[in-house]
């Protein structure tokens, strides 16, 4: 007959904002990985390349939590210690490729004509190039550190967020009131920001958030060929990689960084699906 | 005494908003339709007649619920019943024709698939018979080629076929009952003639019970036996059309009714009486103009205008009208500088203006605006009233802060809109406050000459003639010429000075007011004026067979 009225959902009256219990839940999953990166190290039990099991694929101890990895290095060290570098590249490397991006995509559907043809077609070539070989090349020419990781994978990320923000924009473009913000003589920064921005800026959030998992795994297929970060330092990614032999012996070492990926990106997304919604009402 | 097809029983629809308010859309709405009765509910739009003919289907918009009553139709209750058992009676039992056709079709499918679709849905034929059926039925609503029509795709029929179409859809599994959701609102008048004919044609033939939301008083006349009159989620009153056309008791169906009479024209006599030499104000001269790239001629691929001149002189309007696609909005277009022509000039103040607008001065576009006939796409729906008509306040005369806000109430004062309302967004608002909303926006930058583009077609009678007011009044008190675009004969009426009749881009004829409607000489204009709705139940009827083809 009709929706169920919404049941789980929590108001934050104070600002006037209206969040559902799913998108509560996902922000404090993600601020619990943020508080992990940027604090964690000072509490992990031992640096991320001791050796301190004699066993490989330890189980879970006292003082091992989450077991040991395949050279018997303490997992739940290096899941803290690489919470740093999954969060703290992709965050940056989804930003930068989403912003510039977004903001060529829009332009390029504003201004149109040779600026569009021009601009689609040098970002359609870099979309050409194989991500991986492309990283592969460009780590081994410059060398592998965290900014070039970061430039990098906002160059590879940049050209499929610029597809997808013309798409959206263009479509927004041809709607009336872009048309009367024309007739009224407004230039584009103007039309970009006020009039196309605030329509397509939810599945343009919804994008970064897909970009964001997909950049995770692209930096640990990168630190898995030995050009991402550097060992004894390891991303959650390339603790997956380097433990998968353990998968037969159901070693912790290889379900907990899996299940710190999945925890991580699956809030991303879900946050972005339930952004605050501003309570407004008709007749108040 | 038998019993009634459909009967609704006090009828109470709730919604809720944001914060978890509820609000009651339907207030207690009791009425009965019987088997091969057409009903039709009038209503202003928020009055609630598309939410009490979906809740003949069971369904409610969503947030949505009903909260209270009766909807039984041929004795089934469709509130207590499961969502399964009310699948099985769309389609079959009860069928919609929506308002958009071209939105309710699919354009990646054929025609006749998505016609014989419900058939398959409910099995109630082979696919070949489903066909046979579909076929029968475009020849019964009129639709030319019956027998190929159906392979074509959407894009493909006008507007009007595609609403004939749809309404072929709703009849494939013989329903008992027809919910027709302002069928023909958004065809022109020559075009609805043929649509409405080929609807009463079909349901008198077939029996079927109707129900015929509608805003126009004129077009139900002709096509419904029982008239509901709505407001605010009730029942204002209730009776066969003539009763309602000729002795309607409550005031709002007289308001309803008062709008179909012609509005009284006064003509704008120039002020300053003593210049001799008028100069018109805006004057278009020799527009040729279309889309696609330009030819070895110069003009571009599609011509949509030929040779279009006009003039407007101060104080005074301009009417254009013509049906879709006689290039009506493309000269308002060109005027405004959104679309440059191959040919001809625009001159302003005796000035020649730049084919573009990005190239005119500020001044230049301050003074001339142009109001869309969709509020909907006109206004960003992400942004509130406040920001929409604060931006040209700040863009062409730099108001900020405290000076702003004042001159969004005065704008808002202006157009008969509570100053609470700039907080909210466009779609919070109804169809009348948007449009009213669009207008002032224009109305911020102080023009001289305002360029509307079917600005009252999208809107109820009511509040349409609410606009048309609203327009005179500003006009006089603000000294605005209006450039005033219409399929609507009498808006047009009541407010041009001139009217110029357009068909296929080139200029039919230029009429003034005191030659309306009687003095049209060319055939097009006659049967243009000719095919409006009458406030007469035997007006569609006594039009000859072929009537509105004869205007091709």
């Amino acid at each position: 007959m009709s929706l169920k009225p919404m049941s789980r959902s929590l108001s934050l009256p104070r600002f006037g904002l209206r969040m559902s219990a799913t998108g509560i839940l996902a922000s404090l999953v993600i601020l619990f990985w943020a508080g992990v990166a940027i604090v964690g190290p000072r509490f992990a039990p031992y640096a991320p390349g001791d050796i301190v099991d004699f066993d490989f694929y330890g189980p879970i101890s006292d003082q091992l939590w989450l077991g040991s990895d395949y050279l018997g290095r303490d997992i739940f060290s290096r899941i803290i210690l690489g919470a740093r570098y999954t969060v703290g590249i992709s965050f940056a490397s989804v930003c930068m490729a989403c912003f510039t991006g977004v903001a060529a995509g829009m332009s390029a559907a504003a201004i149109g004509g040779w600026f569009d043809t021009i601009l689609s077609r040098i970002l359609d070539a870099l979309n050409s190039i194989p991500s991986k070989l492309f990283g592969l090349v460009m780590v081994a020419a410059i060398g592998s550190s965290i900014p070039v990781l970061i430039v990098l994978l906002a160059v590879i990320y940049t050209p499929g967020s610029y597809r997808f923000a013309r798409a959206l924009a263009v479509n927004c473009n041809t709607m009336d009131f872009v048309t009367v913000a024309r007739a009224r003589g407004e230039k584009t920064p103007y039309l970009i920001l006020h009039e196309i921005l605030p329509n397509i800026i939810g599945p343009v959030l919804a994008d970064l958030g897909m970009r964001f998992v997909f950049i995770v795994l692209l930096l640990s297929g990168l630190s898995f060929l030995g050009l991402g970060v550097q060992p004894p330092d390891a991303d959650w990614g390339s603790l997956v990689k380097e433990n998968i032999g353990g998968l037969s012996f159901a070693a912790p070492a290889v379900i907990a960084p899996c299940i710190a990926i999945a925890s991580l990106t699956i809030s991303v997304n879900l946050l972005i699906d339930n952004l605050p919604i501003k309570i407004r009402d008709r007749a108040s | 005494m038998t019993q009634p097809l459909v009967d609704i029983q006090n009828l109470m629809v709730e919604a809720r908003t944001d914060s978890g308010r509820k609000v009651e859309i339907i207030k207690g709405v009791s009425f009965t339709v019987e088997k091969g009765e057409i009903v039709a509910l009038i209503g202003e739009s928020g009055s609630g007649k598309t939410t009490i003919a979906l809740t003949m289907m069971g369904y409610t918009r969503p947030g949505c619920r009903i909260s209270g009553g009766k909807v039984t139709l041929g004795g089934r209750d469709l509130v207590t019943m499961s969502e399964k058992q009310r699948q099985a009676l769309r389609g079959t039992d009860v069928a919609y024709v929506p308002q958009s056709a071209a939105a309710a079709f699919n354009p990646a499918q054929r025609l006749i698939d998505q016609v014989i679709e419900v058939a398959g849905i409910h099995k109630l034929m082979p696919k070949a018979e489903a066909r046979a059926k579909a076929i029968s039925l475009f020849r019964a609503l009129a639709l030319p080629a019956p027998e190929t029509i159906g392979e074509r795709y959407p894009h493909q029929v006008s507007g009007g076929q595609l609403q004939r179409l749809a309404a072929a859809m709703a009849l494939i599994g013989d329903p008992q009952l027809l919910i027709f959701d302002e069928p023909t609102t958004a065809l022109d008048v020559t075009t609805q003639i043929e649509v409405l004919r080929a609807f009463k044609d079909v349901m008198r033939k077939g029996g079927m019970a109707g129900i015929y939301v509608s805003h126009d008083l004129a077009v139900v006349a002709q096509i419904a036996d029982r008239i509901i009159v709505l407001k605010g989620g009730e029942i204002q009153e209730e009776g066969t059309t003539q009763e309602i056309l000729h002795n309607a008791r409550h005031p709002y169906t007289r308001e309803l009714l008062s709008a179909f009479e012609p509005a009284v024209f006064q003509p704008h006599e120039p002020k300053d009486t003593k210049s001799v030499v008028r100069r018109p104000v805006l004057e278009v001269s020799n527009i040729y103009a279309g889309y696609g790239p330009l030819g070895g001629d110069g003009l571009p691929a599609k011509v949509v205008l030929s040779d279009v001149s006009c003039k407007l002189y101060k104080g005074q309007n301009l009417g254009v009208i013509g049906e879709s696609g006689s290039g009506k909005s493309t000269l308002a277009r060109v005027v405004a500088g959104l679309l440059p022509p191959a040919r001809g000039t625009v001159e302003f103040n005796g000035r020649e203006l730049d084919t573009e607008a990005a190239r005119r001065s500020k001044e230049d576009l301050r003074r001339m605006q142009i109001v869309f006939q969709l509020a909907d796409t006109a206004l960003n729906p992400a942004r509130s009233i406040a920001d929409i008509l604060g931006r040209p306040l700040t863009f062409y005369h730099g108001q900020k802060g405290a000076a702003r806000e004042a001159r969004i109430k005065e704008l808002l004062d202006m157009v008969h809109l509570p100053s609470a309302i700039r907080h909210r967004m466009p779609g919070e608002l109804s169809g009348g406050q948007k449009q009213r909303v669009n207008f002032a926006r224009a109305l911020a930058a102080n023009p001289d000459v305002i360029l509307c583009d079917e600005i009252t077609s999208a809107l109820d009678t009511v509040v349409a003639a609410a606009i048309i007011d609203l327009l005179k009044e500003l006009q006089s008190s603000l000294n605005l010429s209006y450039v005033f675009i219409s399929h609507d004969l009498s808006t047009v009426q009541s407010i041009c000075d001139q009217v110029m009749v357009m068909q296929n881009g080139r200029t039919v004829e230029l009429l003034a007011n005191s030659q309306l409607p009687e003095g049209a000489n060319h055939h097009y204009s006659q049967l243009l004026f000719a095919s409006v709705p009458k406030l007469d139940t035997g007006w569609l009827d006594s039009l000859p067979a072929g009537f509105a083809a004869t205007g091709n």
